[in-house]
């Protein structure tokens, strides 16, 4: 009983400091020193939030990059609930599903090599970014679609690539980055 | 940096921190002062005295399994009903309605056994409130609660015909203060520098930039994750703040923030192993362990990366760049940085995902399927992970005692039936719970009614959730349709057998062992801080998993494997 009594009053003042006065301090430091970052990256072009840096958006139409299938539902890429495909390597689903993205992907992108990751889901439906060459073997579509010279979007491309972060990772593109720098090229 | 140079790294770095703060965990289970007794000492001794607790009493073994088997059952209940009543509590920006019985009931037992299984999806589910004040608790206090039952046992095996193994409440409320808080509190900042959203706002709105007929905006969950990350992380707990854990860009937006929680899993475990060699006064033992650890994670990460690696043929077949297999792994992580974390996160009792484990190749998968079932002692859970080792290691010495004809011994204390009996519950429990937990489901049909693939891989996809519930890891082949009555009643049940009814057991064997005299070792004596012991040690480990095993693991992913060769 005198144990019962100690457990509970215990519990309440750890609760106090690790479940309320941690996270505090936390969202304190994290709002007065990485303010933009702790709310979620968002881009905005004036008032209007256009997304968040770090999430990435559905792009189908010819004039944009395009990032990796998208496993969430009801609509790809929605950052309200995350998900992955969860496919079996040996299911029939995703050969479906690979046959039938291969296929558009080469109606779209004629004589071009398909990478694997441009047609393989994320795994949280959310993947900002693409390989350098996930991007590279889009550049003649969109350059027909804007009307553009292939050797300015590559240099744009090439100047939207992040190399690995301190060696680490993989080097990316953000797709929804260098979709905005199309539709505004004087920022 | 390559992705094995990077896998390289990572150990290199885990290895040269297990040192510095192995010794500066003993001192805090010592009580001795450390740099940051000046800060934190005045709240330590508060909570002592708004608790009630008298830190200078010495509890007996049982004393002590009743102080941690009443507050782990307190902090069950309160997660249970927080998550029952948070529709009409405050901060719950997203009006998230009242969480069903038996998922809460589930997730209160995941998270107060250290589990941390999800059957439900983060920012669907939970308003921030249960987030913080149920599920962030808990993330503390039970990481601190095997830290705890470790210095208990720890204690044991150095004292000298005592009967006292230290005082609960002491070795919680340190453990809190001085391990779990400040790292969280480093971590988090860190993380939210890279991008992890840390804010009470609601949901962001975004106006897409290609909108379509449907669709013309895209709701960005927010909440207050970088707190509750960085414990989930550092205290072996693995519930992720997001559906998609760690492959959520915004619980890990960079490859640096990835680097950080990948180290953040084993980081205690692997400091432990010094810390309790500091505390036997005999670094030697200490050092042992961890290279016994070491070991068996090597074993199963280097093969796992080969297989994501190799990927999948049909990829080939379909005329793909390459077969390695992506699907379901981030590009900013990439094959190696993503088959790293599977294992390191189901070595240690972590739980945690950067990638989506159901999408592995069969013997991708089959990696952390077994450093699961093995029992979580390769790093393992905070604290667990090592008191499940240093039973193993009481086996080892007795397998080794058999051989020759000769009383055991482990660090000076004779090993004995009583020793014996408690250290086969230890291991054996969790092996059946995990077979029956598979079995159960499928007489009644359930378990084929939550399989998302078919064939082989659904067993597998069964397996792998009752092994990650049997063994209080909490990660999943995520497609496995967890969140229905049965899984979430029988689960739940299972996760907190196995994690109480082991704690009373190690805890009656440093009760057992610290009555007990120290026998100088001799000529006869098994030393056990040598290459030989580390061997022979990783072979208990594996020969016990393995015989268990085996046989389930033929009917899954081996065959699933010999399928997909064809």
């Amino acid at each position: 009983m005198k144990d019962l009594l100690i457990a509970l009053r215990v519990f309440v003042v750890l609760t106090i400091v690790t479940g309320v006065a941690y996270p505090l301090l936390v969202t304190g430091i994290a709002q007065t020193a990485f303010r933009d970052q702790a709310n979620g990256s968002l881009i905005k072009q004036g008032d209007k939030i256009v997304g968040s840096r770090l999430i990435g958006q559905d792009f189908q139409d010819p004039k944009y990059f395009w990032g990796r299938p998208s496993a969430t539902s009801p609509t790809p890429y929605n950052a309200a609930a995350s998900s992955g495909s969860n496919l079996a390597p040996t299911n029939p689903a995703l050969k479906e599903a690979l046959e039938t993205r291969v296929k558009s992907f080469q109606a779209a992108n004629p004589g071009q090599p398909v990478p694997t990751e441009l047609v393989t889901a994320s795994a949280s439906g959310l993947d900002p970014d693409i390989s350098p060459q996930a991007a590279a073997v889009q550049i003649p579509r969109i350059a027909k679609a804007r009307g553009l010279e292939e050797s300015s979007l590559k240099a744009l491309v090439e100047q939207h690539t992040q190399a690995r972060q301190l060696g680490l990772g993989e080097p990316r593109i953000n797709v929804l980055e260098l979709n905005l720098a199309l539709d505004h090229p004087q920022e | 940096m390559s992705g094995w140079m990077q896998i390289a790294l990572y150990l290199a770095v885990l290895l040269l921190c297990a040192k510095p703060l192995g010794l500066y965990m003993a001192k805090v289970l010592e009580g001795e002062p450390t740099f940051l007794t000046k800060i934190l000492r005045p709240l330590e001794r508060l909570i002592y005295r708004l608790g009630g607790v008298k830190s200078e009493e010495k509890q007996d073994w049982k004393r002590y399994a009743v102080g941690v088997v009443i507050f782990n059952a307190l902090g069950f209940l309160f997660v249970f009903l927080l998550q029952r009543f948070q529709a009409s509590l405050p901060l719950n920006p997203a009006g998230m309605g009242a969480v069903s019985a038996d998922s809460a009931f589930n997730t209160a037992s995941s998270f107060s056994t250290n589990t941390n299984w999800q059957g439900y999806g983060g920012e669907s589910t939970m308003s921030y409130l249960t987030q913080m004040l149920a599920l962030g608790v808990q993330n503390f206090v039970s990481a601190a609660t095997g830290i705890a039952v470790l210095a208990a046992l720890i204690r044991g095996l150095r004292a000298r015909e005592a009967t006292h193994i230290g005082n609960f409440w002491v070795d919680l409320t340190r453990s809190t203060l001085y391990i779990l808080l400040p790292l969280s509190i480093l971590l988090s900042v860190g993380l939210v520098s890279q991008g992890v959203v840390q804010t009470f706002n609601p949901s962001a709105k975004a106006e897409l930039v290609q909108p379509t007929k449907d669709t013309k905006e895209q709701t960005i969950a927010l909440g207050p994750a970088a707190s509750q990350i960085a414990i989930k992380q550092l205290g072996t707990n693995g519930g992720g703040f997001f559906n998609v854990n760690s492959s959520h860009p915004l619980e890990n937006p960079t490859p640096v923030s990835n680097f950080l929680e990948s180290l953040a899993i084993l980081l205690i475990p692997a400091g432990l192993c010094i810390t309790f060699g500091q505390m036997l006064k005999d670094r030697r033992q200490g050092w042992a362990v961890l290279a016994a650890m070491t070991v068996l994670l090597l074993m199963f990460l280097v093969p796992c990366v080969l297989s994501e690696q190799a990927g999948n043929p049909m990829f080939k077949q379909l005329g793909l760049t390459t077969a390695a297999n992506w699907e379901g792994k981030e590009t900013r992580f990439g094959i190696e940085n993503s088959a790293l974390w599977a294992t390191a996160t189901t070595a240690a009792s972590n739980g945690s995902v950067n990638s989506m484990h159901d999408s592995y190749t069969p013997l991708g998968g089959l990696m952390p399927m077994i450093l699961m079932q093995l029992g979580e002692v390769v790093f393992g859970g905070v604290g667990s992970g090592l008191y499940g080792m240093l039973i193993f290691a009481v086996v080892a010495v007795f397998v080794a005692g058999l051989m020759v004809g000769r009383t055991p011994e482990y660090v000076g204390k004779k090993i004995e039936a009583f020793e014996m009996k408690m250290a086969s519950l230890v291991i054996l429990i969790p092996c059946s719970l995990a077979l029956l937990g598979t079995a159960i489901p499928l007489m009644f049909g359930t378990g084929q009614s939550s399989m998302s693939n078919p064939g082989a891989h659904g067993f597998s996809q069964l397996l792998y959730a009752y092994s990650s519930m049997a063994n209080n890891n909490g990660s999943a082949f995520a497609g496995f349709g967890a969140n229905v009555p049965f899984h979430n009643l029988l689960g739940g049940l299972i996760m907190w057998v196995s994690r109480f009814w082991l704690i009373v057991p190690v805890l009656a064997i440093a009760g057992s062992l610290a009555k007990k005299k120290i026998v100088p070792s001799g000529p006869g004596t098994l030393p056990t801080h040598t290459p030989l012991f580390v061997g022979l040690l990783c072979a208990i480990v594996l020969i016990v998993g393995a015989l268990t095993f085996i046989p389930a693991l033929a009917l899954g992913p081996i065959a699933e494997h010999l399928r997909m060769a064809r």
